[in-house]
């Protein structure tokens, strides 16, 4: 390995992290204009054109703002719970494949950080590692809100891991390796939501209660916990919270259109590298849509509907998915029938209807009870 | 295993941006504290006792059956990526080992543990 090796990969990563960063500032503009446009407000628009420099005014505020560090705090984490939050944040983004290789000044440069065999493992152990820097926030803070927010963000992240964990299988199963750009060349013939469109959707649902965002974001319910882990924080400190979240976002985004949507698959893709990226982009752009819509039109769901949708309802259900996969595949193999595997879409579907079915009826039951 | 370097040199550019970020912070923002803003924020409420209290067991539950299924899940990691060389047995033996431990979520459920109340 020369040291040539050793600056590109070093540039490489820079590159990433301010991708994701500028995706992050970005994003909180996009979000908020795509708000106010659905409840009919204008949104900002003044510093700038269309308000496109609004990220960087907050920017140099957070900056410039004085930085509380109460009395009764527990310091060293009170400084380690942000930095613990953000670096898998942006960290999780390695795996991910951005495109193919293209040639500078004959170089092959590849888009992508790492090729990693076991990318999905690597996903998986990298989420959970975000728990810490919300719980220890929770905890250091010597806030009764903080420390509630921490401790039902916790319980809210693990239960929902399950569900992420077994759509990460489902993906696996379809795509017959752990290694994220495998799975992406497996999808030239067909993206993979076709095939397993209920996988898709709870992988959907359970990102959301991971990066806690509406419905699920009790852990920062203003009304009851004022801001939840992060009530003591100010400043840059909280900036780096509000980071973790956004780049998650966007990072999660990434995964769910490398898993499920084609990634950097798309025309000519393969004539011109660099449109990869582009295509991912533009997919995730369409996502992140999803995530704002959802939390313009859905009001925040009770704590104990939260833990009881996640244990009753999603796991089973991805548990379920995850055998029909295989069981429709290898029967399919086996056989050799294709309709084995056409009926895997339609099976899985009609599981969603039955779950569908459950949470209505338990619905009912709940509202007829207590009126 | 080289791959695994760049992982590593990544997981150190990461790590500059929070801190770099804190630093610019701490260098630039003002510093005037006083007791009141250093005072736990409790909606202008004085503070009764600590925060660092005892909280309800179930989250303790929650994190047992967490730990159950979160194994399993890793499990079905490589029984997924190799489904394809194993054939039907497996999926037969994987239906079985999932089964089981579908019996202790159905025992938490009827014990009624997965209630939040």
């Amino acid at each position: 390995m020369d040291w040539t090796m050793w600056v590109e990969w070093i540039v490489k990563g820079f590159v990433l992290c301010l991708i994701l960063l500028t995706g992050f500032a970005y994003l909180t503009w996009y979000e908020r204009r795509a708000l106010a446009r659905i409840q009919v407000r204008v949104g900002p628009n003044r510093a700038g054109y269309q308000g496109l420099l609004q990220p960087i005014a907050d920017a140099v505020k957070l900056i410039f703002k004085e930085e509380l560090t109460p009395g009764h705090v527990y310091k060293v984490v009170f400084i380690l719970a942000p930095v613990l939050t953000v670096v898998p944040s942006l960290v999780l983004a390695a795996v991910v494949p951005l495109g193919t290789s293209f040639n500078l000044f004959g170089r092959e440069i590849t888009l992508y950080v790492a090729d990693v065999n076991v990318g999905i493992l690597y996903l998986t152990s990298i989420a959970s590692i975000a728990v810490y820097g919300i719980v220890l926030a929770g905890w250091s803070s010597n806030n009764k809100y903080a420390m509630l927010g921490g401790i039902r963000s916790s319980a809210q992240m693990i239960s929902y891991e399950l569900t992420l964990g077994l759509s990460f299988v489902t993906a696996i199963i379809l795509g017959n390796s752990m290694n994220m750009i495998d799975i992406v060349n497996e999808q030239r013939g067909l993206w993979f939501v076709v095939i397993q469109p209920v996988g898709a959707l709870i992988f959907w649902i359970a990102t959301l209660a991971e990066v806690n965002r509406a419905p699920f974001d009790m852990p920062e319910a203003e009304q009851e916990l004022t801001a939840g882990y992060h009530a003591e924080y100010s400043g840059m400190k909280f900036a780096l919270f509000f980071m973790a979240e956004y780049q998650k976002m966007i990072v999660i985004s990434m995964i769910l259109a490398t898993l499920f949507f084609g990634g950097y698959l798309g025309p000519f893709v393969d004539q011109v590298p660099l449109l990869g990226p582009v295509y991912l982009f533009a997919k995730v752009i369409i996502l992140l849509f999803g995530m704002i819509w959802v939390r313009a039109t859905w009001p925040r769901i009770r704590y104990d509907r939260l833990m009881s949708f996640g244990w009753k309802i999603l796991l089973p259900l991805s548990l379920a998915i995850a055998f029909i996969t295989a069981t429709g595949i290898l029967l399919a193999d086996v056989l050799n029938n294709q309709l084995f595997f056409w009926s895997i879409p339609v099976v899985s579907i009609i599981a969603l209807l039955v779950a569908v079915a459950f949470i209505y009826r338990d619905l009912r039951r709940k509202s007829h009870g207590r009126i | 295993m080289s791959e695994w370097i760049y992982v590593a040199l990544f997981i150190a550019v990461g790590l500059i941006i929070p801190i770099g970020a804190i630093a610019a912070g701490f260098i630039l923002g003002p510093k005037k504290p006083n007791p009141i803003k250093e005072a736990t924020y409790e909606c202008g409420v004085e503070p009764v006792g600590e925060a660092w209290i005892q909280f309800k067991p179930q989250y303790y539950i929650f994190a047992l059956v967490f730990l159950v299924f979160d194994v399993e899940a890793v499990f079905l990691f490589p029984w997924a990526v190799k489904l394809g060389q194993l054939g039907l047995y497996a999926v037969v033996e994987g239906i079985i080992f999932v089964s089981i431990l579908i019996i202790g979520l159905v025992y938490t459920w009827r014990k009624g543990m997965l209630e939040w109340l």
